[in-house]
């Protein structure tokens, strides 16, 4: 008996054990990827990193100015279409909806949150790119449009449920309609949530590369237009990456630095921000 | 209700009207029922562009589909310049990659998950948490990075000899590695869906109702046969849904997987072996596709990547509603 004790509580401490070990390891991942980009990407980071074009190969020097305008503009592109799309629909989801159509549109934004991102560049390339017969800006705007709306719309959502009954209660006392309260007063109590829901989905499409190999092409000058190949950070990393020069291999790291340190601090930010946020509220 | 017999609303605009319609315009005047129409419209898009989206896979694939039908499936020849179009080599690859880094990964996010919902203090959970969400911001052209100038060198100098050495009986590691190649990306995938289940996991197992836990240490169980005997079975079916998702995420990963998977449409037995994967051939001969049944036939396997992760997601997220309303009413 006295062994059979002794057993289970080895079992114990050895499987918590276990346990702890593999938040460790995968702890220590992050800071890994993180210490060994800073290292690798420190070398080359430089002004005239982030400000020049690429320099032809075989030429050492040469940035990538190029695909930070045209992240930016692919991002502003994206915004203009996702971002209205997932407030009105997470406005309807919380003021409006009914059950089983909420149900629906909900259920269906999931799905859409989870096509692969290649899928998407597919999408958008026969939507786009086909009729315009272009590579385009619009294309891969497009395609990462599609993309922010069901982050833009599930945190709409949740932060418009969050705001109290009272507050709309009180303003439609006051004699306001029912859209009136909401745009007053519904949405700007749960501004920062639903900003910093945006702000999520703008981090998470500017690292996507899938969808833009055969929208926005990508482009080793300046893009002339908004219908003309555009390069992006994610693009140039991975082309980079993949070539055969050391020189290349050294701007890969450097740009990888760049939009890793770009969507961590969107990232950390906004987190601090919501957590600090719903801590108040409590 | 009639216009006349209310006080407050001596006649109206619309003093003829039946009170129901005089609602509804008095609403509509204020702009509720048109703000409620405009959402409505915007709400029925998001469904119409995922109904897009398989319109347009389903359109754009025709000729692939009735030139091979399921043949497409079950052979293994890739040919663009004769137009033979065997799909088995690339569903292979996804398959194999994505299954074993999930026999990697489940171990490991599932532990990972236990410890941050039963034994870390509150404080110390959210703060790792926190790291574990950033992790699974990275995008993933970066773990592609990653991949081909860490995990490559370290799979060809010193995992893949290791294996060769200890373990080459086995079929599976057989073989000479080149660095890239199946087990690579799957060790890539690895990393990359960790952090996806650990966050869903902890969230169903935080979810289970305390009593649960207290009735098992009352009857002296330790902490371990609580959490495995009563806590992790009570969360099964949200664990299993935080699986799928990380399966469907392993299945689409296209930027990481192109980057050190090898691009070799074969089948090989050995995991140290190039392979290539659904999405790695969409993404490297896309634009390069000449010829309408080429590129019907990579919008095929788009839709087929489509279709099985829609399945798993849409599987998942039942799981994962259930599992957490199952212990929501537990606390209740």
């Amino acid at each position: 008996m006295n062994l059979r004790m002794f057993w289970r509580k080895a079992v114990n401490v050895i499987m918590l054990s276990l346990t702890g070990a593999s938040t460790v390891l995968t702890v220590a991942v992050l800071f890994f990827i993180l210490g060994y980009l800073v290292y690798n990407g420190g070398k080359d980071l430089s002004w005239h990193f982030l400000t020049r074009l690429p320099a032809p190969v075989g030429e050492t020097g040469g940035g990538v100015a190029n695909a930070i305008v045209g992240s930016g503009k692919l991002l502003l592109i994206a915004m203009l279409f996702g971002v209205p799309i997932g407030l009105l629909v997470g406005i309807y989801l919380a003021e409006f909806g009914g059950k089983t159509f909420s149900f629906v549109v909900r259920y269906t934004t999931d799905l859409l949150n989870g096509v692969p991102s290649i899928v998407i560049g597919i999408f958008a390339y026969s939507l786009v790119v086909v009729p315009m017969r272009h590579f385009s800006t619009l294309a891969g705007g497009f395609a990462l449009g599609v993309m922010t709306i069901p982050i833009t719309l599930r945190s709409t959502e949740q932060f418009l449920r969050a705001v109290p009954n009272s507050l709309r209660e009180a303003a439609l006392a006051l004699g306001a309609g029912k859209w009136k309260t909401i745009v007053t007063v519904v949405v700007p109590a749960a501004a920062s949530g639903i900003i910093t829901g945006i702000m999520l989905a703008l981090a998470r499409v500017a690292g996507e590369t899938a969808p833009l190999l055969f929208t926005a092409f990508g482009n080793q000058f300046w893009s002339s237009g908004w219908n003309q190949p555009v390069s992006a950070l994610p693009l140039v990393i991975y082309n980079y990456a993949i070539g055969p020069y050391q020189t290349w291999h050294e701007q890969a790291w450097a740009a990888g630095l760049v939009l890793l340190g770009l969507v961590l601090v969107v990232n950390i930010a906004t987190r601090l921000v919501l957590s600090r946020k719903t801590s108040a509220a409590r | 209700m009639s216009a006349s017999s209310n006080p407050t609303l001596p006649g109206g605009p619309f003093p003829a009207l039946p009170g129901r319609v005089r609602h509804f315009v008095e609403r509509f005047r204020r702009g509720d029922e048109i703000a409620h129409v405009v959402t409505l419209i915007f709400a029925a898009g998001v469904i119409l562009i995922t109904g897009l989206l398989v319109y347009v896979l389903w359109v754009n694939s025709s000729a692939s589909r009735h030139a091979f039908g399921w043949k497409f499936f079950t052979t293994s020849a890739w040919d663009p310049v004769f137009e033979h179009f065997g799909a088995l080599p690339f569903l292979y690859g996804t398959v194999v990659t994505s299954i074993v880094a999930l026999v990697l990964a489940v171990p490991l996010g599932v532990g990972a998950a236990i410890f941050l919902a039963e034994l870390a203090p509150p404080r110390v959970s959210d703060a790792l948490a926190f790291v574990i969400d950033l992790l699974a911001a990275v995008p993933s052209v970066i773990y592609g990075v990653l991949g081909i100038f860490v995990v490559v060198p370290f799979v060809r100098d010193i995992l893949a000899p290791f294996l060769e050495s200890t373990l080459g009986f086995l079929p599976i590691f057989k073989g000479p590695s080149y660095g890239i190649g199946l087990l690579t990306a799957s060790l890539v995938l690895t990393i990359m869906i960790v952090p996806f289940i650990i966050s869903v996991s902890r969230e169903v197992l935080m979810a289970v109702p305390p009593d649960q836990r207290e009735a098992a240490l009352a009857l002296g169980a330790t902490r371990w046969e609580s959490t495995i005997r009563v806590v992790v079975p009570f969360a099964r079916g949200g664990i299993t849904g935080s699986i799928f998702l990380a399966m469907a995420r392993a299945l689409g990963e296209t930027m990481a997987v192109t980057m050190v998977v090898g691009n070799d449409p074969k089948i090989a037995s050995s995991l140290l072996a190039p392979g290539y994967t659904i999405a790695a051939v969409i993404a490297n001969e896309f634009t390069e596709a000449t010829g309408t049944l080429y590129l019907h036939a990579l919008i095929e396997l788009g839709l087929v990547l489509f279709l099985v992760t829609f399945i798993l997601n849409g599987l998942a997220r039942l799981l994962i509603v259930s599992t957490e309303q199952r212990g929501g009413a537990g606390n209740a």
